[in-house]
């Protein structure tokens, strides 16, 4: 049996500004890092969305990226060969031989241009995509300068729409169609023919990776300790969502600025909460002198504070999250280092990253309040009962 | 014979700092039987309120004993003394003490918190409580909503509410006018006669004394022996 949890929340709101400014302080610090969260979750989603668990990406031995990968016609016509990948109803294997590059288009915000990957593959490509969809118009065809744009790049770019054209390679691509590929990252890509890009980029035999599926998730350890161990292909495999996981790290940079911000921050507001605190020690020291006198333990009185310092953090905590749910579902975009150019997702404040955000708060709260705390409870009862 | 309720042998207490010594109290006896209703006077800095802060064990003598209820607190826990003073001592203070967040009612409420009773049996307690001191119709008054008086009055109720064998009352009407002063003696008197609570009340007040059935003076940290009154003590015609 304690004092009851009323005495506090009163005490809370009965000095209302000083509640709400100290919240407001831990409020900011939790909003800043809820949001960072929010967008290494979106980007994650983003990447993760993008990959299918059965597909496997390889790449030539030692590559990490597409872009800098590399894999030659000749090897792929080997790797296709192989036991143990699947196969359409018709019967040929599922694997699509890629071509990643980037290109410059001059963007709304951007005049001078931004980076934007223009993946070359043939139909078998699509096959393995199946999140990606055709929203508008339609598929490029194979031998003709089409292309078919993600949804965030028609977003962004004037040029990239519908019936206009775009300049890279050796001339004018048309644009024929616009895809939806959920959450994912494929928004931001251009897709078109693979034969027509590599005569544009004079990448006839080295291009740059290719993507395999297995028929089940029992056979994709195999199937890439097969091609990891064959001397002959020369490649790395891995799965496709390894690769899209690696590209999260993208937000690394961002996510430790955000969260060394964020702690900077919250020895601030920790300070902010225990200067609090040790007021309300200073202005109550006769009330706890009398609690003491009508039988409440040391233990007691330290509790009571310690929670009431936990009560006014876990404000600031949602208050931080209600901050920052606004940002939800706004789209961003973020340079990735893989590919060097702009990836388009959505900020996701997830249940995740608030609970991280509260608890971040509770932190906060639990080392401004524990030295108030103790100092109140180390109070002698004749020594609290004099002071005013 | 009656049970002893209070029994002090050469009580004494010492304040030292570094440039001062102050002797508070010096070996005091004194004996409070169950049902009595004891008046302690003296003037200013006599050691009146020291000797109540004894025993009600919030302090700790320097020299001497005290027996409370039989029992001596010296080799008990700060834990166990609170224990022990929530279930056997009810303290009334001169400024009321009220938690100002908390209404009349709650205030009561607080000790029963650490007892077994249910919230039910807890508020139900505490209403008697204030409706035994006349403030039945005030229960969810905060104490800025209340007079000086009834503010006393709440403070008496949560000091009987866990039903002591004991009240210590220190200048409970220091802060009173005379007529609210007047209802909180007349209160106390009640409490002994009606309930037969044993009741040690600290007062400057000499008409204070007229409600208590004996009287004992301090004098610069000394009891005086029953009857005897300090040397310049004179009782002001009413
Ligand atoms: N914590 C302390 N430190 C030092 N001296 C103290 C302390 N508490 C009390 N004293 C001294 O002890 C003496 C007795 O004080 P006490 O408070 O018991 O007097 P009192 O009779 O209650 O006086 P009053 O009627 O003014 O309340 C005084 O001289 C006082 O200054
Ligand atoms: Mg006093």
């Amino acid at each position: 049996m304690a004092i009851p949890l009323a005495y506090n929340l009163r005490n809370l709101t009965v000095r209302k500004t000083t509640t709400i400014m100290t919240a407001l302080g831990i409020a900011l610090t939790v909003s800043v890092l809820v949001a960072v969260l929010a967008l290494v979750n979106g980007l994650r989603t983003a990447f993760e969305t993008a990959a299918n668990p059965l597909n496997i990406l390889v790449m030539r031995k030692g590559a990490n990226a597409e872009l800098t990968g590399g894999l030659a016609r000749s090897v792929f016509e080997d790797l296709k060969s192989k036991p143990g990948i699947a196969r359409a109803a018709d019967g040929h294997p599922l694997a699509s031989l890629e071509l990643v590059t980037v290109i410059n288009l001059p963007s709304v915000q951007n005049p001078e241009g931004t980076n934007v990957t223009v993946r070359g593959l043939t139909e078998v490509g699509l096959e393995l995509r199946e999140h990606v969809k055709i929203a508008e118009g339609r598929w490029f065809r194979a031998g003709r300068r089409e292309v078919v744009v993600g949804k965030s790049v028609a977003k962004r770019f004037p040029d990239a729409q519908i019936g206009r054209k775009l300049r890279f390679g050796k001339g004018e691509w048309d644009v024929v169609g616009a895809m939806d590929a959920g959450q994912s990252a494929t928004n931001s890509e251009i897709f078109c023919d693979l034969n027509q890009m590599s005569g544009d980029f004079n990448r006839f035999d080295g291009l740059s990776s290719a993507l395999v599926r297995v028929p089940d998730a029992v056979s994709v350890d195999a199937l890439i300790n097969s091609i990891n161990d064959d001397q002959r292909l020369n490649a790395t495999a891995r799965t496709e969502q390894q690769y899209m996981d690696s590209q999260t790290n993208s937000a690394a940079p961002i996510q430790y600025l955000g969260v060394f911000v964020s702690i900077i921050m919250a020895v601030g507001s920790s300070f902010a909460a225990m200067n609090t605190m040790y007021a309300a020690v200073a202005r109550r020291a006769k009330e706890v002198g009398t609690l003491r006198v009508l039988g409440f333990s040391r233990g007691s009185i330290l509790t009571s504070f310690f929670f009431e310092s936990l009560l006014l953090s876990l404000l600031g905590g949602v208050l931080g999250c209600l901050l920052v749910l606004p940002l939800n579902n706004v789209t961003t975009g973020l340079m990735t280092f893989s590919t060097f150019s702009e990836i388009a997702f959505n900020f996701r404040v997830g249940p995740e990253a608030m609970a991280i955000g509260v608890a971040f708060a509770l932190v906060m709260g639990a080392i401004g309040g524990l030295f108030p705390a103790r100092m109140a409870a180390k109070k002698e009862i004749l020594v609290a009962l004099r002071d005013i | 014979m009656t049970e002893t309720v209070i029994q002090t042998r050469d009580l004494t207490k010492e304040f030292i700092r570094d440039e001062f010594h102050v002797v508070a109290l010096k070996d005091a006896n004194l004996e409070v039987r169950k049902g009595e209703f004891v008046a302690l006077m003296g003037p200013s800095g006599s050691g009146k309120s020291t000797l109540l802060h004894l025993i009600a064990a919030m302090d700790r003598p320097t020299d001497g004993e005290i027996l409370v209820l039989g029992e001596n607190l010296r080799s008990l826990s700060d834990r166990a003394i609170a224990r022990w003073r929530n279930e056997h001592i009810g303290f009334v203070f001169q400024s009321f003490n009220l938690i100002p967040v908390l209404t009349a009612i709650e205030n009561v409420e607080l000790p029963l918190k650490l007892t077994a009773l249910k919230k039910k049996e807890r508020m139900e307690h505490a209403a008697t409580a204030l409706k035994l001191v006349g403030l039945g119709d005030r229960l969810g008054h905060l104490p800025r909503q209340l007079s000086g008086g009834q503010e006393q009055r709440v403070a008496i109720a949560r000091a009987i509410v866990t039903d002591p064998d004991l009240i210590l009352a220190d200048e409970p009407t220091g802060n009173l006018d005379a007529q609210s002063a007047q209802e909180i003696l007349t209160l106390l008197g009640r409490l002994n006669k009606e309930f037969g609570k044993t009741i040690l009340l600290v007062t400057h007040d000499p008409h204070a004394a007229r409600f208590a059935s004996r009287i004992r003076h301090l004098e610069k940290g000394e009891l005086l022996p029953e009857g005897q009154v300090p040397a310049d003590y004179t009782v002001a015609p009413m």
